[in-house]
């Protein structure tokens, strides 16, 4: 290299230099060396993660099973039970003002015990559905000086100008069937307190909002609520605003506290008000006792078996691959350059 | 000549037309690369008449005149976009240019019509605000940046002709047509056109640094017919009619009628905005451009944007996700036309549906418009629910990790040049993953593979070859050759390796004979020269240094080197010049001089001696020297210097013959009368000039030659054995002669002796196509009996023995745009190594030309000087040195260095990192938006088909901003696939970039399957596990976003390479946030979803739900990409694994930092 002159000026030159440097300061972040975890996808690592899959989930996927097995429940569908045989047309009597008690029989088949859940269930009915799911006001259920804030609600806001409390198409189809339980010509108990969320009644639903103009329009779409009780103790309404997620759906009615014996025949005595006749929609009543896993529903523990047993088959196909053809991770000579020297 | 490269056309403006006229805008014309540099039509160029549309009319010293019926531009400049007041609808205007924020504000606007209501007013809006400010804040912390600049540079001061007297003006103020004056070290605030100057003859020196980063100076001149003219005394009258604002720097055309008479002026006359005054008391001018369109504001448009192969690529994919997402709601209104023709009769009164309102007293329609337009609403709401299948986030994030990769690629300190006190830089954002893609590499080599410092090496003197390589340096004869001025000593700025007994000789030059040629030798290098001699103060008030200013380094090494051997150049002026003769202070008349122009190839000087003789100078390349040297006369050492010439250019040294003759007293005379008739010529001047050069530039008797190295840079050799071993193509066009560029190729390590050599070298086009056709011939039979077992050629070629093409540029002027460029574009791709000598600079983007327009590999061009600028321009990849010659590259470039070496970290380390990490993430952003997507169409489907969506209106849209945005982005900047130490170790596994391994079609189409299987999994295990129970949309909904958002988040994870703490901090730290917004969400009780997470939280169901999903929905990947990388591992894989068990047997697997052995490595 050729140097260059201005020895003189050398000293005072490179002092003001190494002040102006750009040079990048040296640090791990800059120069992307932090020290960091590399993991590589071993046969060792692999395999063992299967087995620890297939370990845990088939122990879970058996006691989810064993826990849905364990539920007892009773499902009767009495919306086409409960219709008198000479009735052709369904929808006219049930909106008729006839009265529409009906009486049905459950089997207990097995030893059911306490508390014992009432459910209604509901088959394709679309409480998902847009136009439902959006026609409610949370602020006027909640606070009592915002009753007029139901533009939301449409088309169940006002009637005859004045605001609906509780409005919306979710509150105008509450669900108006009712149920009396006995066994042996004795009455059973239901409890209809604390069906709902708590956070709900605390906080969803106000104490001083009073249901005002409810079903008071031409049509009736459902139950009437009593004006002199506040929302919030207002239970059932509390379950039937929680929207279902999926057509077919359980709502909580009650709950029976005390046990059912097996052989024991209970006596329900229903009102069958609600419409699903003109879409078609089933009506079911459930009894059942509970789990920590839910109700009835064996599609996650066999869901479980599946995967632990599909992880223990793959362990075990790897670690036979493995033994029978092993290649030497990090080993040069499988580069694609050392394989086959002189073209692809 | 050598010097072609190094001032492509400065002097002989007008040769420039055709290049220049194309600088700067090379994209949007076509442009025809094969001319060689328009000599034909150059005479008539510098005649042409502007006409007088075309022309604009400067009326000298009279600005209202001038400005009267013409709106030229002030001078004040702005560069900053916005005001306060039109930030905002400008801003926004342009930030609307991009489909994506259109694609955005449709969607918001379509949401905002009730009947297609699908979210909140204020939820809809938010991911397009998001955005809008996040480029706002940016865009206005640049313009504010900008505003500052703006302010300082217009308020500086100039010296303006007003009423007859010169007086302050700020710089915005001046006006076209007013005089300027310009005193020493002062910058020229507009182009002016120069009246006269403190020197005589009208000289002034300028330095364009500003301008085009060359720190020599150059010279311009007054008319003769203004420098005698004080503007002061009596006022100035006069017209320029000159050309219209153009961009060409180098270029300038008009003419000035002043007292009757018509003289032309060209670029030598102009003085620059941004130049400063060196050398010079002072300088008058009148002001012609002003503002924005001076030629540096022109030019300051910056990089043309280039758009990323990944990115082009991504385009196709993005068309891909349109249709799906057409699909997807096609699919949905169909399913809701049926679902409401086969409910017809049911809709009045439905519960959950309600056709007939009667809220209003009277039965009504509600929100019922017909069958037709449900299905069309339907259609639309599904657009606005399912808009993120299109990632626009994909856009910003991508902007944003490019940003993240610039910042550490300048930040490299593998990447500073020290010599140059320069780091890397990232001109263009937007092509960061295409330095992984490099398939061929076009570089200049003066400069970029040298060093382009000139040193003085052999002279060959009246026949003996002077070598100074046994020379020594020390300091004690370095006082030897300084001179005593006034009671200073003078030194040359660099010190030069001498020949001692050369010295010696020198010395006593006036004993003998051959000490008069060694005389007249060094004479000719201290005087036949345009350097203008810089006396520079030192810390030591008795020594001065003389620092050589040139445009040409060759010059500058030769004039060092007469100094070095005692012939000090001290001063020179238009008249005369002073050189100091070991100790004695000689003065000698310049009595002509031919400046060097491309086509004579040489230049000369006529001396005047104090004794009346007369005697000319001249020097040039060998070729055009040889033609003009009297064969006749000491034929002998003619055949010597021949002999000396081949073995200096086959060492790859830069050879010039040098040659005198006296001329007598008639010959002196008919010279003086033509050069005189010559220069005061109004028409062809410069073609007049040179017939008068080469009259005279004849029968020279032969002096010698001088040999300069251009050293190789730091680490060429081993860069460009990487690149090829890399599967990289490397390219070099070079200006240099055929022999100098073999010899360069040899020694970089391009040409090895095992390559057989292709050499096309013709002058008409016949010979040009039989040569071709000859070298295709040869190149398809593989000569299998010399053929060595390189692995590094067998990577790029599968022929035995490497080709290697050597073309001329006379060759290639018959080759481009015509029907042999696909004859030369197969030779060439057959060919491992194509190097073309004696290219010109448009030439040289042909060559890229013609590789772009036949591939679709990437190209990229690497050089340091203006004449690399098209090449440049033209790549995929632009690459500039800062080197030496200049600015221009580096402006016009899309990455900027000190050193070609860098290049080998670039694309091996940055290029690698960058393509991997934006590939995959695109992939992942695909993925990403799909499937939350398919969840969302999942549900649509058990809703009746009326788009409801179970997920929050809230987590959706904050989904792609907050959920998942930043660990993508940060992943994209930071993790690294393999260690910089083993990408330096194994250049073959760059081969994964050009393959298109991290982003392709096949990747694309596995990706969206296993998309597929996980939405399926995320969507139906909640779907059959709470099947008939009480479950709300809410609570389902948070299942789904979490199990979402967690899947996406563990499916980066499993990708990661490297886990280090930020990319830790950013994955879990965004599930975190996750879970804090659910819950944060879910305790608003006005929202329908209250308290949902926590009620459904508390369920064992939940949470079997939660962990079930996740690990079903990453088996199959995690099994495919088990087998894949165990049983079909990849390149990168296997060095990912060497890399760590490696270190583990070696090391014992603590090390961490990696470091390649190079000895500038970082310091502490």
């Amino acid at each position: 290299m050729s140097s260059s002159g201005a020895a003189g000026a050398g000293s005072t030159d490179s002092t003001a230099a190494r002040r102006n440097t750009k040079r990048p300061k040296y640090s791990k972040f800059t120069q992307q060396e932090l020290p960091a975890c590399k993991p590589i996808l071993t046969p060792r690592a692999v395999i063992s993660a299967f087995l620890l899959v297939s370990v845990v989930f088939v122990p879970v996927g058996v006691a989810s099973l064993l826990a849905s097995r364990k539920v007892v429940e009773i499902v009767y569908r009495y919306d086409s039970k409960c219709i008198p045989k000479n009735v052709t047309n369904k929808v006219a009597y049930i909106q008729s003002s006839a009265d529409k008690a009906c009486s049905i029989t459950l089997n207990v088949t097995k030893h059911m015990k306490s508390p014992v859940y009432i459910y209604y269930q509901l088959d394709n009915f679309y409480q998902n559905h847009r136009r439902y799911v959006k026609s409610r006001s949370d602020e006027q259920l909640r606070k009592h000086g915002e009753e007029n804030e139901t533009s939301t609600c449409k088309p169940e806001d006002m009637v005859n100008g004045r605001a609906i409390v509780p409005c919306g198409l979710i509150a105008w189809s509450l669900f108006n069937d009712t149920y009396s339980f006995s066994v042996n010509k004795r009455n059973l108990t239901v409890n209809k307190k604390g069906i709902s969320w708590k956070s709900d009644r605390n906080h969803k639903f106000g104490k001083d909002v009073f249901p005002k103009n409810f079903q008071n329009s031409s049509i009736i779409g459902g139950a009437h609520l009593n004006e002199s009780i506040p929302l919030r103790e207002q239970e059932d309404l509390i379950v039937w605003m929680r929207t279902a997620a999926l057509p077919t759906f359980r709502k909580l009615y009650g709950k029976i506290e005390e046990d059912l014996k097996e052989g024991e025949l209970v006596n329900v005595t229903l009102n069958n008000n609600y419409n699903t006749y003109s879409f078609n929609g089933k009506k079911k009543l459930v009894l059942s006792t509970t789990t920590w896993l839910g109700g009835k529903n064996d599609f996650l523990g066999i869901a479980y078996l599946t995967v632990g047993g599909l992880c223990f088959f793959l362990a075990l196909a790897f670690t036979i691959v493995y033994f029978v053809k092993p290649r030497q991770l990090g080993d040069p000579s499988y580069l694609s350059w050392n394989r086959n020297p002189g073209g692809h | 000549m050598d010097q072609v490269e190094n001032f492509p056309n400065f002097s002989s403006s007008m040769n420039n037309s055709s290049r220049n006229s194309t600088f700067g805008h090379s994209g949007s014309k076509p442009v025809s690369y094969g001319s060689k540099g328009a000599d034909s039509g150059a005479l008539s160029m510098s005649q042409k008449e502007i006409s007088d549309e075309d022309a604009r009319l400067v009326y000298v010293d009279d600005p209202e005149r001038t400005n009267e019926r013409f709106e030229f531009s002030g001078n004040s400049i702005r560069t900053s976009k916005y005001s306060i007041i039109t930030f905002l609808p400008r801003n926004l205007f342009e930030q609307f240019h991009r489909v994506a924020y259109i694609y955005f504000l449709i969607i918001a606007i379509l949401n905002q019509l009730p009947q297609l209501a699908v979210f909140g007013r204020g939820v809809s809006i938010l991911p397009l605000a998001f955005v809008l400010f996040v480029t706002a804040v940016k865009d206005a912390f640049e313009d504010w940046r900008r505003h500052k600049s703006d302010k300082v540079e217009n308020n500086r001061i100039a010296s303006v002709m007003v009423d007859g007297q010169f007086q302050g003006k700020k710089w915005k103020d001046v006006k076209v047509g007013e005089i300027v004056k310009i005193a020493a070290n002062e910058t020229i605030p507009c182009d002016i056109v120069l009246l006269s100057t403190s020197d005589p003859t009208g000289v002034a020196y300028v330095q364009t640094t500003n301008l085009d980063g060359e720190s020599n100076l150059k010279t311009r001149y007054a008319k003769q017919e203004t420098q005698a003219k004080v503007p002061e005394k009596e006022r100035f009258i006069g017209l320029i009619k000159c050309e219209k604002p153009n961009r060409n720097i180098y270029g300038f055309q008009g003419n000035m009628e002043v007292d009757g008479k018509r003289l032309s002026l060209g670029s030598s006359n102009i003085v620059l905005r941004g130049c400063e005054l060196k050398n010079t008391n002072w300088a008058v001018g009148v002001a012609v451009y002003c503002g924005h369109e001076t030629k540096a504001m022109l030019n300051n448009s910056g990089a043309p944007s280039k758009r990323s192969q990944l990115e082009t690529h991504m385009n196709l994919e993005i068309i891909m996700l349109s249709v799906f997402l057409v699909a997807l709601c096609s699919v949905t209104s169909v399913c809701a036309a049926i679902w409401l023709k086969s409910h017809k009769n049911e809709l009045d009164l439905m519960p959950y549906y309600r056709k007939l309102d009667f809220s209003e007293g009277e039965m009504e329609s509600y929100q019922y418009y017909g069958w037709g337009l449900e299905i069309l609403f339907t259609f639309l709401k599904s657009v606005i629910v399912f808009q993120v299948m299109i990632p626009i986030s994909l856009y910003i994030s991508m902007e944003l990790v490019r940003v993240g990769q610039a910042y550490f690629m300048i930040r490299d300190s593998r990447m500073y040049d020290a010599a140059t006190n320069s780091r890397f830089q990232c001109r263009a954002l937007n092509i960061n993953e295409d330095l992984g893609q490099i398939k061929y590499v076009f570089s200049d080599k003066t400069g970029t593979l040298t060093e382009n410092k000139m040193e003085f090496q052999c002279a060959s003197i009246w026949g003996v070859d002077y070598s100074s390589t046994e020379a020594s340096l020390e300091h004690g004869h370095q006082a030897e050759c300084s001179a005593q001025v006034d009671g200073k000593v003078l030194k040359p700025k660099m010190k030069v390796k001498v020949n001692q007994k050369l010295l010696q000789l020198s010395k006593n030059s006036f004993r003998n004979v051959e000490g008069k040629q060694i005389y007249d030798f060094f004479l000719a290098l201290a005087a036949c020269n345009t350097i203008v001699p810089l006396v520079v103060d030192t810390s030591d008030p008795t020594v001065k240094l003389i620092d050589y200013q040139g445009e040409s380094p060759d010059e500058q090494a030769l004039a060092y080197a007469a100094a070095a051997y005692g012939f000090m150049l001290i001063e020179r002026t238009s008249g005369h010049i002073v050189i100091d003769i070991h100790g004695k202070r000689q003065r000698f008349n310049v009595l002509g001089l031919h400046e060097f122009d491309s086509d004579r190839k040489r230049m000369s000087v006529i001396l005047g001696y104090t004794d009346n003789s007369v005697k000319l100078f001249v020097k040039g390349a060998d070729t055009s020297m040889l033609s003009v040297i009297d064969k006749s006369l000491n034929a002998e050492i003619l055949r010597a210097t021949e002999t000396h010439l081949h073995s200096y250019s086959s060492l790859g040294l830069r050879t010039l013959v040098i040659g005198m003759w006296d001329l007598s007293v008639s010959e002196f005379d008919q010279w003086h009368f033509a050069f005189e008739a010559a220069s005061t010529a109004l028409l062809g001047r410069a073609a007049l000039l040179r017939k008068v050069a080469s009259n005279v530039e004849n029968n020279l008797c032969i002096l010698g030659a001088t040999a300069i190295e251009d050293k190789l840079q730091k680490g060429v050799p081993e860069s460009i054995e990487s690149l090829r071993t890399a599967g990289i193509k490397v390219w070099v066009l070079t200006g240099d002669k055929q022999e100098t560029a073999i010899s360069i190729g040899y020694s970089s390590k391009l040409l090895t002796n095992s390559m057989t050599q292709i050499i096309i070298n013709s002058n008409n086009r016949e010979s040009c196509r039989r040569h071709l056709q000859n070298a295709l011939v040869k190149s398809r039979q593989p000569l299998a009996a010399s053929a060595v077992p390189n692995n590094f050629e067998g990577f790029s070629d599968a022929i035995g023995t490497p080709i290697a093409l050597i073309i001329d540029g006379t060759s290639l002027v018959y080759i481009l745009d015509s029907e042999l460029e696909e004859e030369l574009f197969e030779l060439a791709s057959r060919c491992s190594v194509v190097l073309c000598c004696r290219v010109a600079p448009l030439q040289k983007a042909g060559i890229v030309a013609l590789v772009k327009k036949r591939t679709a590999d990437m190209t990229l061009a690497i050089g340091d000087g203006a004449n690399d600028v098209s090449m440049i321009q033209m790549a995929d990849v632009g690459v500039g040195i800062s080197g030496q010659e200049g600015r221009q590259a580096v402006m016009a470039s899309d990455f900027a260095m000190g050193q070609f070496r860098f290049l080998v970290p670039l694309l091996f380390i940055h290029g690698h990192w960058n393509y991997q990490r934006l590939g995959y993430m695109i992939i992942y952003n695909f993925y990403r938006n799909a499937i939350i997507v398919l969840v969302l169409f999942w549900y649509v489907l058990f809703t009746a088909y009326t788009v409801t969506t179970a997920i929050n209106e809230w987590s959706s849209m904050l989904y792609s901003i907050i959920y998942t945005a930043f660990p993508t982005i940060v992943v994209g900047i930071l993790d690294k696939d393999l260690s910089k130490r083993i990408l330096l170790k194994y250049p073959q596994l760059y081969g994964a970039g050009q393959r298109r391994e991290a982003y392709n079609k096949k990747l694309f189409w596995v990706t969206m399957a296993d998309t597929f299987w996980q939405s399926i999994v995320v969507f139906f295990v909640p779907l059959f596990a709470y099947w008939g129970s009480t479950v709300d949309i809410s609570s389902i909904g948070d299942l789904w976003t979490l199990s979402v958002v967690i899947l996406v988040n563990l499916h980066l994870a499993m990708d990661i390479i490297r886990w280090n703490w930020v990319i830790h901090a950013v994955i879990w730290g965004s599930i975190v946030a996750t879970v804090i917004c659910v819950m944060i969400i879910d305790a608003i009780p006005t929202f329908s979803g209250y308290w949902a997470i926590f009620n459904t939280a508390a369920t064992g169901l939940f949470w079997l739900c939660l962990l079930g999903i996740l690990i079903a929905a990453l088996l199959p990947r995690f099994a495919v990409k088990y087998i894949y990388q165990y049983y079909y591992p990849s390149d990168i894989q296997i060095s990912r694994e060497a890399e760590k068990f490696a270190n583990q047997r070696v090391i014992g697997g603590n090390r961490q930092i990696e470091m390649y052995p190079i000895p500038d490595g970082p310091p502490r």
